[in-house]
């Protein structure tokens, strides 16, 4: 519990951070929402004053963070300018679907990754290992800004997948099953591009942390007394593998969610990077906080979920 | 082991008996198809006997844990025979030679590393007998604390893991580990290079004790003379992957035949004087 507590204090701790040096970056950026209407002969300066005012854009720094940080204590997280609806919900509904996104593709990745990895390990240096390596380093040389066009140009040659969105038109009428299914073909494209994106690093990462304790002596003294290889694998060598991998699932959260957004915005995935692009063209600075701050809490959870199955897998952490 | 002592009524029937024994790994070639081999060793010749204590002893990349490896049936000889109690190992089929594993174990250099570090002690010297199903988890448990108490282990330290013991308590493990499944032969690889010397000491003396007790024969592996003359009833010499001269060990010591031993223990020696003059 103690350990528990010290990681949340570190993330609030982190988060406080984050949300400060994001909010003052963003403040000294030049200009703001209500600068291009300036542009327009019809709006007066006054306006635009009245309309700053009115938003407190026009009070120092410290104070509108101070103001924005009790909002967000109570669940407001400031007003969209573009919208002129409240930030949280809108931001709710899109990190859901980024949740969503993220998830599935994390699932898929390491789905893929663990047995692939682990099978490149047991069979190092043969064909088998030595395709494994080309094909993942032939992934880690594509951008992914590349290998989203891609698949978006086979899911427009093909019309296998639908390119874009989350559901189709007449999703309403459709029952709890079909629903499913719909928002699932949806996703297939996007999960499987951010998938395949942050899979060479992982696919390598497994490989060489079963290489590791496959090597290791005690892996050799059970070997010694005749242990079965699937006993090997599952009693001996995963668990021992299993810490350095799972600090990596940690890691490799904050790569998806930036992974993401790209994959958000070329495949149209009405997650948070198509609004999070729009909000920083518009200066529409609440949301592009709301949605930066939301990113950094996915992140820090992400993390502290990896750090609690540390805690839980490997008791060398556990010692006071 | 006979702390030097050399019994002269030296058993008649060897316990293991390599003949020929040679590995050869294949590599291939950066960048390249080609494949060409690299010898460990070869045309090596080795008798163990019970209660006895043979030492290899050679310069690192002499093939000595090579050997080892392959006389621990963990890695299969390329050439050669190997006999225990006049049974071939190297022709059994599988089955056969998972119930003969158990007569031969190993003891490795690192026992960091060596033991499984997600494991209490308990689980660790248990899992041979677990892996060859022998008895049930109570009795595995209770031969598990009988070890633990025969290598001077306290067992109240059953739920330890690994990294809670000291260097030479792990070793401790290790060997309790290796006399599980009752072996005959085990195999010391450079098990005391991790130790200091007091550890080593310890270790020493216990192993000399499980020796008579238990009538264990083994081939312990070390590149240090010093130890070898106190632990040792013969000495293998290994350069360049060859056995090039094996004597008793006193005889070792007063009349070396080969050039490269002669140079071994002329280092040692070396040092000693170096001492003596700096102590005159």
């Amino acid at each position: 519990m103690r350990y528990l507590a010290r990681r949340l204090l570190h993330a609030t701790l982190l988060l406080l951070a984050a949300s400060f040096f994001s909010f003052a970056i963003l403040q000294s950026a030049p200009g703001d929402y209500f600068a291009p209407m300036g542009l327009n002969p019809q709006v007066s300066s006054r306006t635009i004053a009245g309309l700053r005012s009115r938003y407190g854009l026009d009070r120092p720094l410290p104070v509108r963070y101070g103001h924005w940080l009790r909002g967000v204590f109570n669940g407001d997280l400031g007003l969209s300018f573009a919208y002129n609806s409240p930030v949280a919900p809108l931001l709710a509904i899109r990190a859901r679907n980024t949740l969503l996104l993220t998830a599935t593709s994390m699932l898929l990745a390491w789905l893929i990754a663990i047995p692939l990895g682990i099978w490149s390990a047991l069979h190092r240096g043969k064909w088998g290992d030595r395709a494994g390596g080309a094909f993942a380093s032939a992934l880690l040389t594509v951008p992914d800004l590349m290998l989203f066009l891609v698949l978006l140009l086979v899911a427009v040659r093909t019309g296998w997948f639908p390119t874009g969105g989350m559901v189709s038109t007449a999703f309403g009428d459709l029952n709890m099953w079909s629903k499913i299914a719909d928002i699932a073909r949806h996703l297939l494209l996007p999960a499987l591009g951010l998938a395949l994106a942050t899979l060479p690093p992982l696919l390598r990462h497994v490989r060489s942390a079963m290489i590791e304790v496959l090597d290791a002596p005690f892996i050799r003294a059970a070997r010694a007394h005749g242990i079965r290889e699937w006993r090997v694998l599952l009693r001996y060598a995963l668990p021992v593998a299993a810490s350095p991998l799972i600090s990596l699932f940690g890691f490799s959260v904050a790569t998806m969610l930036s992974a993401s957004l790209l994959v958000e915005v070329i495949l149209s995935w009405p997650g948070l990077g198509p609004l999070l692009v729009d909000a920083i063209l518009a200066k529409d600075v609440y949301v592009v906080i709301g949605a930066v701050m939301l990113s950094s809490v996915f992140l820090v959870a992400g993390n502290l979920f990896a750090d609690l199955l540390i805690f839980a897998a490997d008791p060398r952490v556990r010692v006071e | 082991m006979t702390s030097g002592l050399e019994s002269n009524a030296k058993p008649i029937e060897p316990l293991l008996r390599v003949r020929g024994l040679g590995q050869q790994y294949i590599q291939r070639r950066a960048f390249s198809r080609t494949k060409f081999c690299v010898g460990a060793f070869e045309d090596v010749d080795l008798t163990l006997f019970s209660g006895q204590t043979l030492a290899l002893v050679g310069e690192s990349g002499a093939g000595k844990s090579s050997l080892a490896r392959c006389m621990a049936l963990l890695e299969r000889p390329s050439a050669g025979t190997m006999e225990l109690e006049g049974e071939n190992l190297l022709t059994l089929d599988r089955k056969s030679l998972f119930r003969i594993r158990r007569r031969i174990q190993m003891i490795f250099q690192d026992p960091a590393s060596a033991l499984n570090p997600g494991l209490p002690a308990c689980e660790i010297i248990a899992e041979p007998l677990a892996i060859q199903g022998e008895g049930t988890r109570l009795q595995r448990r209770e031969r598990a604390r009988q070890l633990m108490e025969q290598v001077g282990l306290d067992v109240r330290w059953e739920r330890k893991l690994p990294f809670e013991f000291s260097g030479g308590q792990r070793q401790r493990l290790a060997i309790a580990r290796a006399l599980a499944l009752r072996p005959s032969v085990l195999i010391l690889d450079e098990v005391l290079s991790n130790l200091d010397a007091p550890n080593q000491d310890l270790i020493l003396k216990l192993l000399a004790e499980l020796q008579s007790s238990h009538a264990l024969a083994y081939l312990h592996i070390s590149h240090d003379l010093r130890l070898v003359s106190q632990f040792a009833d013969e000495v293998a010499v290994m350069y360049q992957g060859k056995i090039i001269e094996q004597k008793r060990t006193r005889e070792l010591f007063a009349s070396p035949s080969h050039f490269y031993t002669q140079q071994l223990l002329a280092s040692v020696r070396s040092v000693e004087s170096i001492l003596l003059e700096r102590s005159a």
